[in-house]
């Protein structure tokens, strides 16, 4: 079943194309990301599908309700977790969740019942009678993220959900994600340009740049995408014998040199690397070192936009920052 | 397409955050209270031109300053709209599947009751300074009358508000939209001493409607007769309501 379906969706800020024309749909039950930089159209296309923004044409589907006709429908079928907090700060995190679920027509006792059930989930059951703004960044989080869930959406939105946490409370966010979209079925949709992020969590990316959508598929295929493993290794002597004899080997796609280091570039690396030591012994060169690089997100980033995703967000940062301040 | 449950809500929020901002609430007792201790005190043994002789200036101020607190806590009321769009609270309430209409009027239900407070306790405060209302009736009747300069007010707050995108244009509002809303309102003096370009002005200006009404009712003169005044306070509400409503829906939220 889809969940999700995008139709070339266009959204223009005066001359400034934030989303250019992209098309995807996810699979109930998917656990779905974005990766890009910042500015590279993510919240936008976000804010457009969960009916905060019009789209200057193109449409979309959510749970089967159009957000341009259907939006009250659209509302009720999702959750949505905003990259900036949108939680009431004079009122406490019970009070915000009491709000959201009358906002959502949730009956008394179900009320009761949700909002303990989810306080205990994201671990604030004995911080709930404090006023929001005495939280740390991570307890809003948190909190935004029980709020999300109290009205039992098909279709979850996270927008950049760790966006500067610490490293422990990050972890935390990110089991609670899993955990949601194996237990509760949730279909999520997840912002993020964190690769690491992307790669622990999602199922499968849409890597996105300049509001377009330059590469789709599940983490492994897209690394897998780069031709594999490279390993690198620094020779002592007898580089030319070794060259020789690793252009012999099949499973061998390149071999680089360049001063005394070999680059190699195999499926499997980690798998190879005995073979290429023996056959170096075997054939009396030395070997000083060996390096494996596995080919990260951030790989396959540079590879189809031909820059990293921070020389990307120095590019278009400011831009952006401009952007949503208005 | 009107949701009680979200009307309350949204004024049990509105409640609960006013009653908590202890500050804001001694912030906008404040300025009406100096207005009427040091003016109406210093200007009570003068006789005006427009007042009529049985009346001090004090009982005349009363139902001005009255009318001053109202305006202020409603425009504020319609404008915090801006503060949960800077706070992002904003966002969480337009993504809500509820009505935009149910989501004003419970903001000016809320605003309207957390107003009528501020103006309840100035009315009170000035009977303890010696200000006489023509008894309990007229009370009730200056309810509906404080009920109405909130509501028109609210609603002319959530029209600038949901045209602007930061707190940046805050100030102007202030200085061009309040305050001339206030002196123009015959607040502090007989509008008939004011040159007729003016005098014109200020019959633009529901609040002139809405003090001239609680004069009436409260101490038993004003220029234009109750039910009048009524009628152009019931009409500024519908068409604020209405323009309020219309803007917030159409502006977007992000």
């Amino acid at each position: 079943m889809i969940s999700i379906k995008v139709d070339k969706l266009i959204k223009k800020f005066g001359n400034f194309t934030a989303v250019d024309g992209i098309s995807f749909s996810v699979a109930t039950g998917e656990l779905f990301g974005f990766l890009g930089p910042n500015g590279a159209g993510k919240t936008t296309t976000i804010n457009m599908l969960s009916t905060l923004l019009r789209p200057t044409s193109g449409s979309a589907e959510i749970a089967g309700y159009n957000i341009l006709k259907q939006k009250d429908d659209v509302r009720k079928s999702i959750g949505i977790v905003f990259q900036e907090p949108a939680l009431d700060s004079k009122l406490t995190g019970r009070e915000n969740l009491d709000i959201h679920s009358m906002l959502y027509g949730i009956d008394k006792a179900t009320r009761k019942r949700k909002i303990a059930e989810v306080l205990e989930l994201v671990e604030l059951s004995d911080k709930a009678n404090i006023l929001v703004e005495k939280y740390s960044g991570g307890m809003k989080r948190r909190l935004e993220i029980a709020r999300g869930l109290i009205h039992m959406p098909k279709v979850l939105f996270l927008d950049e959900p760790t966006l500067g946490l610490d490293a422990q409370t990050r972890r935390h966010i990110w089991d609670y994600i899993l955990k949601l979209n194996k237990e509760g079925n949730v279909t999520i949709i997840l912002t993020t340009h964190y690769m690491e992020e992307a790669d622990y969590l999602c199922s499968r990316i849409a890597i996105i740049d300049h509001g377009k959508i330059v590469a789709i598929d599940t983490p492994s295929r897209l690394k897998d995408s780069l031709g594999g493993d490279v390993i690198r290794l620094e020779i002592g002597t007898g580089i030319e014998s070794l060259i020789d004899k690793t252009k012999g080997l099949s499973w061998v796609s390149s071999c680089k040199q360049h001063d005394n280091f070999l680059d190699l570039t195999v499926q499997q690396g980690e798998k190879r690397i005995p073979d290429l030591i023996n056959m170096a012994q075997a054939g009396n060169v030395t070997i000083n070192s060996v390096n494996l690089h596995k080919p990260s997100l951030e790989d396959v980033f540079l590879n189809f936009t031909g820059k990293t995703i921070r020389e990307q967000e120095a590019n278009h940062g400011g831009h952006m920052k401009m952007r949503m301040r208005r | 397409m009107i949701n009680f449950m979200v009307i309350y809500v949204m004024w049990l929020r509105e409640l609960k955050k006013f009653v908590r901002m202890k500050s804001r609430i001694i912030g906008t007792l404040a300025m009406p209270l100096f207005f009427l201790g040091f003016m109406g005190i210093g200007f009570n043994k003068m006789s005006m031109p427009g007042i009529p002789q049985n009346i001090n200036y004090m009982s005349f101020l009363v139902p001005g300053m009255i009318g001053m607190t109202m305006l202020f806590s409603s425009m504020f009321a319609g404008i915090s709209v801006l503060w949960d769009r800077e706070f992002g609270f904003l966002k969480e309430i337009m993504v809500a599947p509820v009505s935009r209409v149910s989501i004003v009027l419970g903001r000016i239900a809320g605003g309207i009751t957390t107003g009528m407070i501020q103006g309840i306790m100035i009315l009170f405060i000035s009977m303890f300074l010696g200000f006489k209302t023509r008894g309990i009736f007229s009370i009730f009747v200056a309810l509906v009358f404080l009920i109405l300069i909130a509501t028109t007010f609210i609603g002319l707050g959530l029209v600038f508000a949901s045209n602007m995108k930061d707190m940046q244009g805050f100030n102007l509002i202030m200085n061009f939209v309040i305050f001339p809303l206030f002196f123009l309102s015959g607040a502090m003096f007989p509008l008939q001493n004011l040159p007729a370009f003016v005098r014109f002005l200020a019959h633009l200006d529901p609040l002139t409607y809405g003090i001239d009404g609680l004069r009436g009712v409260l101490i038993g003169t004003s220029s234009h007769s109750i039910g009048l005044n009524l009628i152009a306070l019931v009409v500024s509400s519908l068409l604020m309501v209405f323009l309020g409503t219309y803007f917030f829906e159409k502006n977007e939220s992000v």
